[in-house]
């Protein structure tokens, strides 16, 4: 790190900057503009919408940065019940579309409530964990999971499945940080697994067991159902190790890969650069989630701790499970390939989380000042 | 707040601190464990499968497609094109990229003229397609106009297509349509067939096949060889670019014996009568003029024939029917040449025999009457006025004396009641009688009176215009016999090949004399004043040869005059008249056959006439300086 070189530290700090993580994430969002490019057909008019996207999603980072952890210490309560109340009001009068309702119109413009959520779910968890000694007793450890539970199961009910499998996971990690101890872990993963069926039976609709059976047997339906995993996986096999050069995907550029420049993005990425390119690109992750975590320990108090070291597996979990649908090891819920994915709202979210883990990064001495 | 405060106070930092940091490497490690489980699956996919998946990107995009070959061209003995492909556009809908068919249909509608006929067909077609993805043809035959103006809409019109395809065409029109023929759009049954016959591969580009007359029967030759390209694809079948093309091999190129002015000139000759004419190559037989009265444009069948076109053509007249191969006529006197030349060969008769016709012939002291067409007789008859005058009797009396199996024997070797062999599909055998023959057909025996009417052509004899063609070469050619043929040479890009000429076994005669007869017998026809062919050949300015023919269509009751004026035009005897020249070393061979308008001498002879000057002033000179 540059910590020897004291005048830049201090301006990097004084801006409320984590160097280290600008630099991965600027990397990544520069890849994900090349893999856009190719995967649009070379659409230009797409390019520039990502690149102001991407304009605005820095602008909220840098500005939550500035923001002290403090503050989202305090709003963390009102926050969470203001989001549950979001979305309970988007079951009730939300705009539908493609089938989920997921939107409220608020007349100016459309919000998706689980987007915030997807922040004030960690931070909620992180706070209420942090109120009390860690690692958590069991009865406190179940009252978090009560808070874990109401805005996922309301998300689920949309539906919207990758979201609340995500905003499950952030509220988890944050009791699985604090020190939940390992038997009630396992006993938890029995109870989550034999309860599987039940959920098949009374909680999943028909597309979302279709995605799952799918997962399990693509080639049965290769026309059908399974038409995107088989062509994802040619795209990515035919890859090979060094893949086939930027712009000559033929999966891609042919159009047989479906929803190439988002959800599936990195079909279009292993095909065009193999799996060299798919080292590269992982490491560059990697390096992200291991700063976060570093900044996770490095941080002063346990909210903070908590809060950084749970943003940041969910950040891993994004890669994971994006990574894992397209090569057929995950069944296929929409979860896009973390800044590289064209899309808008999740982009902004995902980085007003770096924001938060740079305030949390750059407040420390600041903090321990006082 | 206070209350928060005091409470961390009593926190242990450091051991939380260090829970936290445990729990850090644990997590780490399972990053890095799920990093790993992706990894290896992609290693997977990209390195130890990668041949498996690089098979199947590139079975995605490329596709090998058939290039149809170009149909070989038809040419006459002059060199004018008789069949020729010229870039037809098409209106094509690709079903499964239409979102609204009936929508698309509105939109076309309003932008060209589509009848509902069209429609029908094209739905039809779209239930009984099996492929997806292939292109469905609504309209056959745009105009540039209706081209323009859909090329100009595309845009709004997704999933329909103009295309651009060859398209056999006919420039002369009904000229040499039962001749040629011509090709349609290949149906289940000649996909079949062509599966049947290991072809199918060679047939995969191609849309229309032969149906009819030169273009059925030389079309293996006509078709070519398939080519291919390999092209690249996108998700929707279109090809992008072409990586590699095997250039098909266009078919081979036919030049007929057919002189399509000659067949102009038989058209004009035949008028409105319903008739066959047919003139062959005196030296091989290859057929220059073969035109069936009336004719019709084989141009609509290459497009698809609407219904009501079709039903126009299924008239009383016939239109579709080839006359000069599988009109079944009887061949009245024209045969009495050969019925003569069977009785000088078996020394029935003489030059010296004569016989007296009071008008009608008696079989011993039966009651019945043949009547002669002259009513009152032509007296003393010989050999030579029997032909020249077309007298009957002589023949009753000579075919009776011959026996009905003599005839049939002898007529046998000049190809009665056989196919010739011409080079078209469309034949008929006919009819030569025989004991055998009726026994067979009606469960009767033979009649001594059955022979009596055959003796001139009449009775249970039929034939094709074409076969009496090719006796009368064979009496032309001293017996040789030679299969008529359309094409007379095959052309690739490199070299013309001149198909062989067909030897059939010829006549033999025990005699030379006397074909010599009846040569000189069929001269008179034509050159005495009492030759029933005289009018028609005065002041020919060749040596022309032949004999007339009157073939009736109902039997008339004994002692009844036929009276061609009282009869329904359909009724009317069917005049016939074959012939040749010049006399000695006969260059064509002349068959005109006319229904229902008469007497062969007054009607059928002066279409020949015209055949053979047409021929004597343009050919003799052409020919010489040809050789």
């Amino acid at each position: 790190m540059t910590d020897s070189v004291g005048n830049k530290v201090d301006f990097w700090r004084k801006v409320h900057i984590d160097r280290p993580l600008l630099m991965g994430l600027l990397t990544l969002m520069s890849v994900g503009l090349f893999v856009i490019y190719s995967a649009s057909g070379q659409d230009m008019a797409l390019i520039t919408r990502q690149v102001t996207r991407l304009g605005v999603a820095l602008v909220v980072m840098v500005l939550v940065a500035q923001v002290p952890p403090s503050f989202y210490l305090r709003w963390a309560a009102p926050l969470f019940i203001i989001g549950c109340g979001l979305l309970v009001a988007v079951l009730l009068f939300g705009v539908s579309s493609k089938g989920a309702q997921r939107w409220l119109d608020v007349g100016i413009t459309r919000i998706q409530p689980s987007e915030m959520m997807k922040l004030a779910v960690p931070i909620m968890l992180a706070w209420f964990i942090a109120r009390k000694p860690l690692a958590p007793t069991i009865g406190y450890s179940l009252l978090g999971l009560l808070l874990i539970g109401i805005p996922t199961m309301l998300i689920a009910k949309q539906p919207d499945l990758g979201t609340s499998l995500l905003i499950a996971s952030s509220g988890l990690f944050v009791i699985f940080m604090a020190g939940l101890s390992w038997r009630l872990i396992t006993a938890f993963i029995a109870i989550v697994s034999a309860s599987a069926p039940v959920i098949w039976i009374f909680y999943m609709r028909d597309y979302q067991k279709q995605r799952v059976l799918t997962f399990l047997d693509p080639e049965k339906d290769p026309l059908g159902s399974g038409y995107h995993i088989i062509q994802s996986k040619i795209a990515i096999g035919s890859g090979g190790m060094e893949g086939k050069g930027w712009l000559k995907g033929t999966q891609s550029q042919l159009e047989f890969l479906p929803e190439r420049h988002t959800d599936f993005i990195f079909s279009v990425f292993a095909e065009e650069f193999g799996f060299t390119g798919v080292l590269i690109l992982l490491a560059i992750y990697l390096f992200i989630v291991a700063r976060g975590l570093m900044i996770a320990i490095q941080a002063q108090d346990a909210f903070t701790k908590l809060l950084a070291g749970s943003l940041t597996l969910t950040f891993f979990v994004y890669v994971f499970v994006n990574i894992g649908m397209v090569s057929g090891i995950l069944p296929v819920v929409g979860v896009p390939l973390p800044l590289v994915s064209y899309g808008g709202t999740s982009m902004v979210t995902l980085m007003a989380g770096f924001g938060i883990l740079m305030s949390i990064s750059t407040h420390r001495r600041f903090l321990r000042d006082n | 707040m206070l209350n928060w405060r005091r409470r961390v106070a009593i926190r242990d930092h450091l051991a939380e601190a260090n829970l936290f940091a445990r729990r850090v490497v644990v997590a780490l490690v399972i990053v890095l464990i799920l990093s790993f489980i992706l990894l290896s699956n992609l290693y997977s996919i990209q390195v130890n499968k990668f041949k498996d998946y690089q098979t199947r990107a590139d079975g995605n995009r490329i596709k090998i497609l058939p290039v149809s070959p170009n149909r070989g061209l038809i040419y006459d003995r002059h060199g004018r094109i008789l069949a020729e492909n010229v870039s037809v556009f098409s209106l094509e809908i690709i079903p499964e990229e239409v979102t609204d068919l009936d929508k698309l249909l509105t939109r076309l509608k309003s932008l060209i003229e589509i009848d509902d006929e069209q429609v029908e067909e094209f739905s039809k077609q779209i239930r009984q397609q099996r492929r997806k993805f292939k292109a469905v043809t609504l309209i056959s035959r745009l105009t540039e106009e209706q081209a323009a103006i859909l090329s100009v809409n595309q845009h709004k019109l997704v999933g329909a297509y103009v295309e651009a395809r060859l398209k056999r065409s006919y420039p002369y029109k009904d000229l040499a349509t039962h001749a040629i023929g011509y090709v349609q759009k290949m149906n289940q049954r000649d996909a079949d067939r062509i599966e049947a016959e290991g072809n199918s591969a060679n047939y995969q580009g191609t849309f229309d096949i032969g149906k009819l007359g030169l273009e059925k029967f030389y079309e293996s030759q006509l078709h070519g060889i398939v080519g291919h390209q390999e092209v690249e694809v996108n998700s929707r079948g279109r090809p992008i670019r072409t990586l590699s093309e095997l250039p098909p091999e266009p078919g081979q190129d036919l030049i007929l014996n057919l002189d399509i002015e000659m067949q102009k000139v038989a058209q004009q000759a035949l008028g409105e009568n319903k008739g066959a004419v047919i003139v062959l190559d005196g030296k091989t037989n290859g057929v220059m003029t073969m035109y069936s009265n009336p004719s019709y444009d084989p141009n609509d069948f290459v497009h698809g024939i609407s219904h009501k076109k079709y039903n126009a053509l299924l008239n009383r007249r016939r239109p579709l029917v080839n006359r000069a191969t599988t009109g079944l006529y009887r061949p009245a006197s024209t045969v009495k040449p050969h019925v003569g030349l069977l009785g000088l060969e078996e020394n029935l008769i003489t030059t010296k025999t004569r016989i007296w016709d009071p008008g009608y012939y008696q079989i011993r002291d039966l009651e019945h009457k043949f009547r002669d067409w002259k009513k009152w007789g032509h007296g003393w008859v010989d050999i030579f006025k029997a032909i020249e005058e077309s007298c009957d009797v002589y023949y009753y009396d000579l075919a009776v004396r011959l026996g009905m199996d003599k005839i049939s024997e002898f007529m046998h070797q000049f190809g009665f009641g056989e196919l010739t062999g011409i080079d078209i599909h469309e034949e008929k055998s006919a009819v030569l009688p025989s004991r055998g023959w009726k026994r067979a057909r009606f469960r009767q025996p033979w009649y001594a009176g059955d022979t009596v009417n055959v003796g001139i052509g009449q009775g249970y004899w039929e034939t094709t215009p074409l076969q009496l063609a090719v006796a009368t070469s064979i009496l032309a050619n001293n017996g040789e016999f030679f299969e008529p043929k359309l094409v007379k040479a095959t052309r690739t890009k490199n070299e013309e090949i001149e198909l062989p000429v067909i030897d059939k076994p010829s006549v033999q005669f025990k005699n030379p004399e006397n074909l010599k007869t009846i040569k000189q017998a069929m001269r008179g026809v034509v050159a005495k004043p009492t030759g029933s062919g005289y009018k028609a050949f005065l002041d020919a300015e060749y040596k022309a040869a032949g004999k007339t023919g009157t073939s009736q269509l109902i039997g008339i009751a004994q002692d009844e005059e036929y009276e061609a004026e009282n009869l329904a035009k359909e009724h009317r005897d069917n005049a016939l008249y074959v012939g040749y020249a010049p006399l000695d070393k006969p260059e064509i061979v002349v068959v005109v056959v006319m229904e229902n308008v008469g007497g062969g001498g007054k009607n059928a002879a002066p279409v020949a006439r015209q055949m053979m000057d047409y021929y004597f002033q343009n050919y003799q000179l052409k020919d010489e300086t040809k050789q």
